[in-house]
């Protein structure tokens, strides 16, 4: 449920490194949590982010949810099929359903986030 | 202390996500609050509602009683009947809005908001002193089920030993049984389907709901939550006390004109009504659609101009109209249809048009 190439964080993001960017979105723990999600907020190309930051929202029927930057960085792209279909965070949490990906300003960062083994625990 | 509704071992069993609403473990969902909502739309969906109160009134003033604390026309009721009432303050404000049902020429029922039960037994016992009635707080060991959507009255008729057709809209019924249980049976909801709401003793309420969850199997009755039960009202156009309703927020505004009969003897918060009646409302409850992306969410401000005119009283995604739409209080020359309105989202400013509630009719 929870790949082994992700990296995770308390806040149910996870962060996958791929060509020099992190991808980045929310866990299917979070996803389950939320409910049907039927609007995803993005920021704008080139916005830079501290760690811990909001970047945006996630919005299911009922809640309003912020999203934190796992790690500093600048955006460097946008999931914009989400602005149409928001529910793709539910059916793919961890593959289509990602929400930015940065450029990273400080990759010893990666060092503080979990891997899946120890995120699964946080679960239990 | 939060309380338990009998229901609550089956909440648990059909997997709902239990949550703390208003005193009470309650489930906000079962599968899902789009699917919840589309199965009581379009077929059938049962909601346990039994953390609402109930106070039972008894007596040879049990009518002038009831009449001074509501503000609809509780004498226009024949036994059986029903009406939906605000309950004001003196100031027009609105302690809550409730049905009231006609059960004995003088009995009647409240069916108060669980979130509002402690206030309004407080306010009940402080405004009936004077009158020859005996007043009691049935809450604790009253169940209530509500089975709503187009196909409620066919599943409901095969548990139900009465004649479901007799039962018109706002009427109830107290001699039929279910599974051989008492119960109080209304047709009456807070989804704008047709549908019937249920009232039992908690024992009874287990086994009635037992019984309708089998019968329902063939009809694929959905357990629903919290959730929808707020999105199906929405779009019902329905108001919720603290969204829509409130001490500061008084019935005129809440377009609630129709359950205010201003004709009645005295009631409390009548003169403030009158005043109000007479002047004209300064502001009033609109509805709005999203013209651009955004969901209008409680308390966000709404703006013309880059002027303050009021505020998001509920929004949501509506799952019929796969639209973002929101409920808002504004300045009355801004209430009309096709009025357009800026909503502030976050850092946001985006646009709105207001269109006529309910959002949704059924056909």
């Amino acid at each position: 449920m929870y790949p082994e190439e992700l990296k995770y964080t308390e806040d149910h993001e996870w962060v996958r490194v791929e060509d020099g960017k992190a991808y980045v979105g929310v866990t299917h723990y979070a996803q389950e949590q939320l409910g049907d999600i039927v609007f995803v907020e993005l920021p704008d190309l080139d916005e830079e982010f501290e760690m811990g930051d909001t970047f945006g929202v996630v919005e299911s029927v009922k809640t309003v949810s912020d999203l934190f930057m796992p790690l500093s960085g600048k955006v460097v792209e946008i999931n914009e099929d989400l602005e149409d279909s928001p529910e793709v965070v539910n059916e793919d949490p961890h593959g289509a359903g990602w929400i930015i990906a940065i450029e990273l300003s400080d990759k010893s960062q990666l060092d503080q986030l979990m891997d899946s083994e120890t995120y699964k625990k946080t679960l239990e | 202390m939060t309380r338990k509704t009998p229901l609550y071992d089956w909440h648990v069993e059909l997997g709902g996500k239990v949550v703390d609403f208003a005193g009470y473990k309650l489930p906000v969902q079962f599968d899902g609050i789009i699917e919840e909502h589309k199965a009581v739309r379009n077929g059938v969906g049962i909601f346990d509602v039994s953390h609402m109160g109930e106070f039972e009134f008894k007596g040879p003033q049990a009518l002038e009683a009831v009449q001074k604390l509501i503000a609809n026309n509780a004498a226009r009721l024949k036994v059986n009947q029903i009406l939906y009432t605000p309950m004001c303050y003196p100031d027009g404000g609105v302690v809550d809005d409730f049905l009231v049902y006609r059960l004995g020429e003088a009995r009647f029922l409240f069916v108060v908001n669980a979130a509002n039960q402690d206030k309004d037994w407080e306010w009940v016992q402080e405004n009936t002193g004077e009158f020859d009635v005996q007043i009691t707080n049935q809450s604790l060991a009253t169940g209530q089920l509500a089975l709503q959507g187009p196909r409620a009255q066919e599943l409901l008729q095969k548990v139900y030993d009465h004649n479901l057709e007799e039962i018109k809209f706002f009427w109830g019924n107290s001699e039929g049984r279910i599974a051989g249980q008492e119960c109080l049976v209304s047709r009456t909801g807070y989804t704008g389907e047709d549908g019937f709401e249920i009232y039992a003793p908690n024992d009874g309420i287990v086994t009635i709901f037992e019984a309708i969850w089998e019968a329902g199997k063939e009809f694929d009755l959905q357990p629903c939550g919290l959730g929808a039960r707020d999105t199906l009202r929405f779009e019902a156009g329905l108001p919720l006390y603290g969204h829509e309703l409130g001490p500061k927020i008084n019935p005129l505004e809440a377009r609630l004109k129709i359950f205010v009969d201003l004709e009645k003897d005295d009631f409390i918060g009548r003169d403030a009504l009158l005043e109000v009646a007479e002047k004209g409302v300064e502001r009033r409850i609109a509805g709005i659609e999203m013209k651009d992306k955004g969901i209008p969410r409680q308390g966000y401000p709404v703006e013309v101009n880059g002027e303050e005119v009021g505020f998001v009283t509920s929004g949501t995604y509506s799952p019929t109209l796969e639209k973002n739409m929101g409920i808002v209080m504004v300045k009355k020359e801004f209430a009309k249809a096709g009025s357009k309105l800026d909503i502030r989202i976050r850092k946001r400013l985006l646009g709105a048009e207001v269109v006529k509630i309910p959002f949704y009719k059924r056909r």
